[in-house]
């Protein structure tokens, strides 16, 4: 994917800017005591604050303060000590009070970045413009009654971040890396779960064209969509549909459109015109939210290990490539399996081990890495055994596949199954002879001049073996009666 | 600053008040008789003067993060005009 779209009249490039809402983890909402746990009965997990009853005044949650303030310093974001809220009124049946309470004006965190790997080996920094607070409206069910909606309130008020990048995405493989890293670091910080099935995550995606080295032209918001894939197609079919119409000169509206990925294309949502005029102003039951210098100092001392950083420490310690880094950091639990099965061993082994047998058996048996058959500790005793030679490389797959599917030790399967390694000459020695007499016209072969047929011999003697001889020691039995 | 009645219309708009053409003059007039009033204080000079959002000079109390209201789906559904089950029913808005 180049970005670069080609025109009746030549290329234009994308420009996309993404506007991410991730739903912050925390007990209790934004503004109220009530629970923010997904799927409970509708309407049991709200207050009369939620539902906006006449005289209830909004009271803000500490610990989202402290989430919201964490997923800054993890996007290397200016965090700024005095903070408000506004409120950005708009009319819709699941929000309750007419307004969302947001920081429009001053929010709390400031400019950041996020780095992003790209395909090809590349990297590219984009710009983090803003992340605010906010809160989340109710649920409306459109599909249950002829002629009514059913609304519930139980996500009313559940506090949400909206982080919003600069406009320096150029083709949605760029959007989508930047969806993708920006979930990896939320989730590392336990800051949001980053669930795009559930809702805990969505974006609203800003795309224009222009032809190269031209200023911005007019921009289309696409709304709420909700995977990493219909993102990087919303992308695509907003841009061409924008190119179209320049190049049959016409002229891009600015306007609110959703995506339909079932068509793929974009329609316009016209009845959200009136609605961008949010006449927002300072909430007056809320004072300004200032933040303790000492209180950051803790929250930035209490952050884990962030991807990059652990990307690099990776290459830097255990010697993987980049690559490899990248995919065993792209998962917490992952880069927390590697490290647990490399801890003394050979890291190389362990992550090429990780990312072909291991995810190979979990892609198979629908686990994930938490419930998964083989324990990092489990894998690791196999490296062991595959270390001191007790088994080869051959017998290990087949060891590993007998731990996936009975959950055994390696050591055990090894006994059980009689599987060890034959590390006896003696009786290396007598599989060679058998296997050379029992191809005499093959060896004539062979001492003919037919070099290739060495390997045949190797396959013969293992087979002979049931897979168990050393290879190294096979070959060297095998070297040894055929030079004589 | 002058409002025209287009504009208080689209204001009543947006806060889904309705206001008929009539109305709609004599509240232009009202409007900018408030309007006018507190442009008075355009007189104030407040150079270097940060904006005063409210009049306690406070920051926001944090609470803690602790579960402690929601489970009352009969008091919230209360004053609803229509509902289904615990859901509140609401004439049909779908995009």
């Amino acid at each position: 994917m180049s970005g670069v779209i080609e025109g009746r009249d030549g290329p234009w490039e994308m420009v996309i800017g993404l506007e991410v809402h991730a739903q912050v983890i925390s007990r209790s909402k934004l503004f109220s005591g009530s629970a923010t746990e997904f799927g409970a009965e509708p309407n049991t997990q709200v207050s009369l604050v939620d539902a906006a009853f006449p005289g209830m005044l909004p009271v803000i949650n500490g610990e989202c303060v402290a989430q919201a303030v964490r997923t800054g310093l993890g996007l290397d974001a200016h965090i700024n000590m005095v903070s408000r809220f506004d409120r950005k009124n708009y009319f819709y049946a699941d929000l309750p009070a007419g307004y969302q309470i947001s920081q429009y004006a001053h929010p709390v965190v400031g400019g950041g970045s996020i780095e992003i790997e790209l395909a090809d080996g590349s990297t590219k920094r984009i710009g983090v413009t803003r992340l605010h607070l906010e809160q989340d409206a109710g649920k409306s069910l459109h599909d249950q009654h002829p002629s009514k909606s059913f609304i519930d309130l139980n996500r009313s008020g559940i506090a949400l971040m909206e982080i919003v990048s600069e406009p320096d995405l150029r083709t949605a493989e760029e959007a989508g890396a930047y969806l993708r890293k920006l979930r990896t670091i939320l989730r590392y910080l336990g800051t949001c779960d980053g669930n795009m099935e559930e809702g805990s995550m969505r974006a609203d995606v800003n795309v224009s064209v222009r032809r190269h080295g031209e200023p911005f032209r007019t921009r289309c918001e696409v709304k709420n969509v909700n995977s990493v894939r219909f993102v990087m197609q919303a992308i695509e079919a907003e841009a061409a549909r924008q190119v179209e119409v320049w190049e049959s000169g016409g002229t891009v509206e600015q306007e609110t459109r959703l995506f339909d990925p079932a068509r793929g294309v974009t329609r316009s949502m016209r009845s959200k015109e009136d609605a961008h005029d949010y006449r927002y102003f300072p909430d007056p039951d809320l004072l300004p939210l200032v933040l303790d210098e000492g209180w950051v100092a803790g929250l930035r001392a209490g952050l884990p290990e962030l991807p990059d950083a652990k990307r690099a420490r990776f290459v830097a310690e255990h010697g993987l490539s980049a690559y490899d880094a990248a995919v065993l950091v792209a998962d917490q639990e992952t880069a927390a399996f590697f490290e647990t099965v490399a801890a003394g061993r050979d890291a190389k082994l362990a992550a090429n081990w990780i990312m072909g047998d291991f995810f190979a058996a979990l892609n198979r048996t629908g686990c994930s890495i938490g419930d998964s058959p083989v324990s990092a500790g489990a894998l690791g005793q196999l490296l062991d055994l595959l270390a001191d030679r007790t088994i080869n490389g051959r017998i290990a797959k087949e060891v590993f596949e007998a731990m996936v599917d009975t959950g055994e030790s390696p050591a055990g399967i090894v006994e059980s199954r009689g599987l060890r390694q034959v590390t006896d000459t003696g009786a290396i020695d007598g599989a060679v002879d058998r296997v050379l007499a029992a191809h005499p016209d093959k060896l004539a072969e062979y001492r003919g001049g037919k070099d290739k047929l060495f390997g045949f011999f190797v396959g013969q003697v293992m087979k002979a073996m049931a897979g168990k001889g050393n290879p190294a020691l096979v070959n060297e039995a095998l070297r040894q009666r055929l030079s004589a | 600053m002058s409002l025209d009645p287009a504009t208080v219309r689209r204001i009543a708009r947006l806060a889904r008040i309705h206001v008929g053409d009539t109305e709609a003059e004599q509240l232009a007039g009202e409007l900018n008789g408030i309007l006018g009033w507190i442009e008075q204080l355009n007189e104030v000079d407040v150079e270097g003067i940060d904006p005063l959002t409210g009049a306690a000079q406070m920051a926001m109390r944090l609470r803690p993060d602790t579960v402690t209201d929601g489970g009352i789906p009969e008091l919230v559904l209360g004053n609803a005009p229509d509902r289904a089950g615990t859901f509140y029913a609401v004439p049909k808005v779908v995009e």
